[in-house]
């Protein structure tokens, strides 16, 4: 019933990380862990569908890999005592995977590598998503739609990236380690965020792109318990997933917050963001970017309407993430928030600031925004000019007619 | 997509289960639910109770519905936990399932939660239909 090749990459994703991790661990070489896993799977797609597949598939790739490992020294002849010694301890293919080891801090190590700062951010996210999430290139290149031999490249140039700057294979040292983790997150969270307002294709979000963020998301949470940004991050995007099967019309359209039933919210997925925010909170050491996303969120998830929205609270929570991290979309939100709470004068007041400072240029961010809080204060003709150039500037179709057919409304 | 792993046992299953050392059996499946979280894949999970005095059977055969006490009658395998995992595909479930740490007498029924492909073109949905018309009544559209 199960299909050979789904059921290896079925595997892989579930293992993945742990044999990349354990190589890596055994040769102080990721590019060369990763090349011999996947020269394992290839053995696997040859054998698993004449021999079956094994009782424990993870511990069959890891042994496949290991032998590899090893027939490359011998055949370069530089069988030093190192790998002499993992000769030795060698499992048997089938046999169970050693209990105890500290697998967990190998995978960290990991995903501190795919995020590391001499790769570009692009390669960032196809390592993170290969490493960690244990996606095929194929399967990467589909969620980011793009051609298969560009994520390769991308994989490809980012192995040599890492084998020119000798990345070691190390968790960063504490006094990096707080830029390190903010990347890590920051990786997990722009393909989520790809994924929830898409910039490209046709479709206004890609949900299968924002639940491998997730999952991504999870996993970092459990690999750093202590790290209240982990599940932060875990909470925000929970809150912001349940609202996925509320936020399209049948023909594909978008329906914003304040139209969307509320009752099709994922009341099981926002129970469980709570919960992470609350994991979060409970380690004691106040709330960072994400938290304060998180907590923003939550007072959306928890509204019974828009009308009945805590917008103060809304507005103190984007005051202080403005000033741990300012960043003019942060901004923009909060003017959206005050114009709720106090009215779209003040709101544009603010947006106009943004606009004469020359942030979000290029964005149908701004326009758009401007566009909705210039027809609430009656002034038609500049909000239709608003949403046209908005709609200009968006590269997302379905995006493009809402707002064109704002712009026709008024 | 996300499933429903629904734990099953015979009686025979539960005896023995009650034999066991009840120490192993939650260290096994702490360790089965810890790399379910780890994975990232876990949603939700729960055992359910098995004393006769605090479960039921609601049967509407009958209006008003008949409520018994249960859940047995002529269940022969018991329905004793669940898992809700999200995952990306069929074969990466029956992965997670077949790794549950259960014994013979034990089954797993994987059920793959509905979405809204499964109600096909959405349009012509009268459940979407109904929650329009629902939403137009108390002024939200």
């Amino acid at each position: 019933m199960a299909d050979p090749r789904r059921t290896v990459e079925a595997v892989w994703r579930i293992e993945s990380a742990r044999i990349v991790a354990t190589l890596a661990r055994m040769t102080n070489d990721v590019v060369l862990a990763e090349d011999l896993a996947q020269e394992a799977v290839v053995d696997a797609l040859r054998q698993w569908p004449e021999s079956g597949i094994p009782q424990n598939p993870g511990a069959w790739l890891t042994a496949v890999a290991k032998r590899r490992a090893i027939d490359t020294w011998r055949r370069r002849e530089r069988l030093d005592a190192r790998y002499r010694a993992m000769a030795h301890n060698l499992p048997s293919a089938g046999a169970a995977a050693d209990a105890g080891e500290p697998i967990d801090d190998d995978v960290l190590r990991l995903v501190f590598i795919a995020c590391h700062p001499v790769l570009a951010r692009e390669a960032q996210v196809a390592l993170t998503l290969r490493l960690i999430g244990g996606l095929t290139t194929e399967e990467i290149a589909r969620l980011f739609l793009v051609p298969v031999a560009t994520i390769q490249q991308r994989i490809v140039r980012a192995k040599k990236t890492l084998a020119a700057a000798k990345v070691p294979f190390e968790a960063p040292d504490p006094t990096e380690w707080r830029a390190r983790l903010g990347s890590v997150l920051g990786v997990v969270y722009l393909i989520f965020t790809e994924g929830y307002a898409a910039t490209a294709g046709d479709h206004w979000m890609r949900t299968d792109l924002a639940n491998e963020a997730l999952r991504l998301a999870r996993v970092l949470a459990g690999l750093m318990p202590r790290e209240p940004e982990a599940h932060a991050l875990v909470a925000l995007m929970e809150l912001q997933a349940s609202r996925f099967g509320a936020r399209l019309r049948a023909d594909g359209t978008p329906i914003l917050l304040a139209d969307q039933d509320r009752g099709r919210w994922d009341h099981a997925q926002i129970g469980r963001g709570q919960a992470a925010l609350a994991r979060a909170d409970a380690l004691g050491r106040g709330r960072g970017n994400y938290a304060l996303q998180a907590a923003i969120a939550e007072c959306h998830a928890t509204a019974p309407s828009v009308a009945d929205t805590d917008w103060a609270r809304i507005v103190l929570l984007y005051e202080a993430l403005g000033r741990i991290a300012p960043n003019p979309v942060v901004e923009l939100n909060k003017a959206v928030a005050v114009a709720m709470a106090t009215g779209p004068a003040s709101a544009l007041r603010i947006v106009d600031e943004l606009a004469d400072a020359g942030a979000l240029r290029g964005s149908a961010l701004l326009p758009s925004v401007r566009g909705e809080l210039l027809a609430r204060l009656g002034r038609g003709q500049e909000a239709r000019a608003e949403f046209v150039t908005a709609a200009a500037l968006t590269a997302n179709t379905r995006e493009r007619a809402v707002l064109l057919a704002k712009a026709a409304a008024l | 997509m996300k499933y429903m792993l629904i734990m099953r046992a015979t009686e025979a299953a539960r005896q023995d289960y009650d034999k066991a050392d009840i120490n192993e059996i939650i260290e096994k499946m702490g360790a089965y639910n810890e790399a379910l979280f780890k994975a990232g894949v876990m949603l939700a999970g729960d055992g359910l109770a098995d004393s006769m005095a605090d479960n039921f059977v609601v049967d509407f055969a009958a209006d008003p519905p008949i409520v018994t006490d249960g859940p047995y009658g002529e269940t022969h395998e018991l329905f004793s936990g669940f898992w809700m995992i999200e995952v990306a595909s069929k074969e990466e479930a029956i992965q997670w399932a077949s790794r549950c740490p259960l014994g013979p007498g034990s089954k797993l029924e994987v059920r793959r939660v509905t979405e809204m492909s499964d109600f096909g073109e959405a349009a012509d949905n009268p459940v979407l239909a109904q929650q329009e018309l629902w939403r137009a009544e108390s002024g939200q559209a």
